[in-house]
């Protein structure tokens, strides 16, 4: 899969001018609200007839403003889950799936539907009308509504930014279960970090209708220099960990590149694969290693880059074995230990700082996109 | 109960009425889908033009089809020559009805359809469905009870409705004598207050009938869109 994006739009206050490439797996389209993550969904689904560039799926050309074509929304088979669902109103659940299924290229997606209501556990709610549905179960059913028109490519445009946070939580589950099979590359629109952390693979990061960077989910939120982007609060390196041990007490062990981590965490399994996000406000360094000091983790690092910002406060780059990981401290901190690329240190965390909403599963089995 | 008279023409208006009603309904659709949905250079003129029987002296527009489609008038000379004929025909009641219910039918249909969100309609685009298939499949489904509001409004009209008629093809019981032309001509008669009163009675009932019908089926179209 390999979708092209080099786009140009106006409107009366704002002008998008956006450029990047997607491929495989989960992209992300993250930027603050008016960033123009929407209006690329908008024209990658054709929604919106942006005013100059060319968007490609494949090869296929889906716009082109040079040569005037224009694909129009109902032939590009791309799917769409909005924020607000639009389920048919008139239709019940089952009924609202056949619509999507009616447009499928094919006919094996009788066995699909089976599948795709058991991946996303609607299989209770098929003679269920849309008002009668909760937001989380609307959006499993947009979802398998859209993915029953055997989509191309999947465009979710906030699909979790209308619920709280319990429903979240309920649908997030789902949402790996979906990026795991591997069935259908996914563009992800979303201004939630741990949302993005949990569930990309790569990320494109917007802001005032350009692109600031694309790249890596890890390789993004462990760039100093994104701090600003991300959000002082927000930013925060995302690892990849396996589940070494279960501790008495309750502690879960997760073993990283760099060693041991100690967190609280019920319900998972040794050897498991997870991905973790830390904070980077979480995140102390110590020159020698600290003793007396109630932390849980505090593991040896070495600094690999510095990014002071407009404010009192600096992002630090550090390398944890393979892993990178990111703190936020003060300047003044960061002179007195005269923080400096090369210096070796020790990275203190607190054990309660992974939070369990920040531990996504991932497969065992590296997945494999067609 | 009725008097042959009287049978013939509460027969004729309910003839007329259904042809109007029915020959009315898909351009009427189909306009105010126009108008609920597509803004273009002349939205206004077109939507003041659809309105225009609602104000203007019936009798004008009885005149003003007499003069076009009157035998020599510039559509029924050329009808004529195709062995159609409106002018002081039921056919001819039958079109002016249609004309003067079409506001009605227009604006109760484009208020269903402004109901509905686009957004649904761009969805099902998404999921594959060309604009035609859309409509058809999401749009119509949710304004069918707005469409029969609109077409029962409409008949309601057509069945009342006298100015135009009376002026385009005249009153001839039997043939154009529909039941307020009826009326009309009781009350010219002495000693026919009686039959006027019984065909009184009957239209107040079709119009009350249908203004409470097309009320309920209004509130239909609130509970269909939103989805419960």
């Amino acid at each position: 899969m390999n979708l092209s994006v080099d786009i140009r739009h106006g409107f009366d206050d704002f002008s998008l001018e956006a450029d990047f490439e997607a491929g495989a797996g989960v992209t992300a389209l993250f930027g603050p609200s008016g960033a123009g993550k929407s209006t690329i969904a908008a024209a990658i689904c054709g929604l919106l007839t942006p005013n100059a560039g060319r968007i490609t799926l494949d090869g296929q050309v889906l716009f082109d403003s040079a040569s005037g074509i224009c694909v129009p929304v109902h032939r590009r088979r791309i799917g769409v889950v909005f924020q607000d669902g639009r389920l048919f109103p008139h239709l019940d659940v089952a009924s609202n799936l056949a619509f999507g299924a009616r447009y499928a290229p094919d006919t094996e997606s009788a066995q699909d539907a089976g599948a795709i209501a058991r991946m996303l556990g609607i299989e209770g709610l098929m003679l269920r009308r849309p008002g009668t549905l909760s937001g989380g179960e609307k959006q499993r059913v947009a979802m398998a509504r859209a993915l029953l028109m055997r989509p191309r490519l999947l465009i979710m445009d906030e699909p979790l930014a209308a619920l709280d946070g319990p429903r979240k939580d309920e649908i997030l589950p789902y949402l790996e279960r979906l990026r795991d099979a591997g069935s259908v590359p996914i563009i992800y629109v979303s201004h939630a970090v741990a949302e993005i952390a949990r569930l990309a693979n790569q990320m494109v990061v917007l802001r005032g209708g350009r692109v600031m960077r694309t790249g890596d989910v890890t390789e993004v939120l462990a760039d100093p220099a994104m701090v600003p982007m991300i959000g002082v609060r927000e930013a925060g390196a995302v690892l990849h960990a396996r589940v070494a041990g279960v501790e008495a007490g309750g502690l879960t062990q997760l073993a990283i590149s760099g060693g041991i981590l100690r967190v609280p965490g019920a319900g998972m399994s040794k050897g498991q694969p997870i991905r973790i996000r830390i904070l980077a406000q979480d995140v102390l360094i110590a020159l020698e290693h600290p003793q007396g000091m109630s932390s849980r983790n505090i593991l040896p690092a070495v600094v690999e880059g510095l990014h002071r910002g407009d404010g009192p406060g600096v992002a630090v780059a550090l390398r944890l074995g393979d892993d990178r990981l990111l703190a936020r401290i003060t300047a003044d901190a960061a002179d007195e230990l005269n923080l400096r690329p090369g210096l070796s240190c020790f990275a203190i965390l607190k054990a309660t700082a992974v939070a369990r909403a920040d531990i996504g599963v991932v497969p065992d089995i590296p997945v494999r996109w067609d | 109960m009725l008097e042959p008279d009287e049978w013939a023409a509460l027969v004729l208006s309910l003839q007329v009425s259904s042809v109007a009603v029915i020959c009315a309904l898909p351009p009427a659709i189909a306009l105010a889908w126009v108008l609920a949905r597509r803004r273009f250079w002349g939205h206004g003129v077109l939507s003041a033009l659809v309105h225009l029987p609602l104000v203007l002296p019936p009798v004008v527009t009885g005149y003003l089809l007499l003069l076009t489609f009157g035998r020599n008038g510039a559509i029924g000379g050329l009808l004529a020559e195709m062995g159609i004929v409106l002018a002081f025909r039921w056919t001819g009641a039958a079109l002016a009805a249609a004309i003067m219910g079409f506001p009605l039918m227009v604006r109760a249909i484009r208020l269903s359809i402004e109901a509905v969100d686009p957004k649904l309609e761009e969805a099902a685009a998404t999921l594959g469905a060309g604009r035609w298939s859309g409509f058809m499949r999401v749009t119509l489904p949710l304004i069918a009870p707005g469409i029969l509001a609109g077409a029962v409004l409409g008949f309601a009209k057509a069945v009342g409705e006298f100015g135009a008629t009376i002026t385009f093809v005249a009153n001839i019981p039997g043939q154009t004598q529909t039941l307020p032309s009826a009326i009309y001509a009781f009350l010219q008669v002495p000693g026919g207050e009686g039959s006027a009163l019984r065909l009184v009675v009957l239209a107040t009932v079709v119009a009350l009938g249908a203004v409470l019908i097309s009320e309920w089926l209004a509130r239909k179209v609130a509970a269909r869109v939103s989805g419960v």
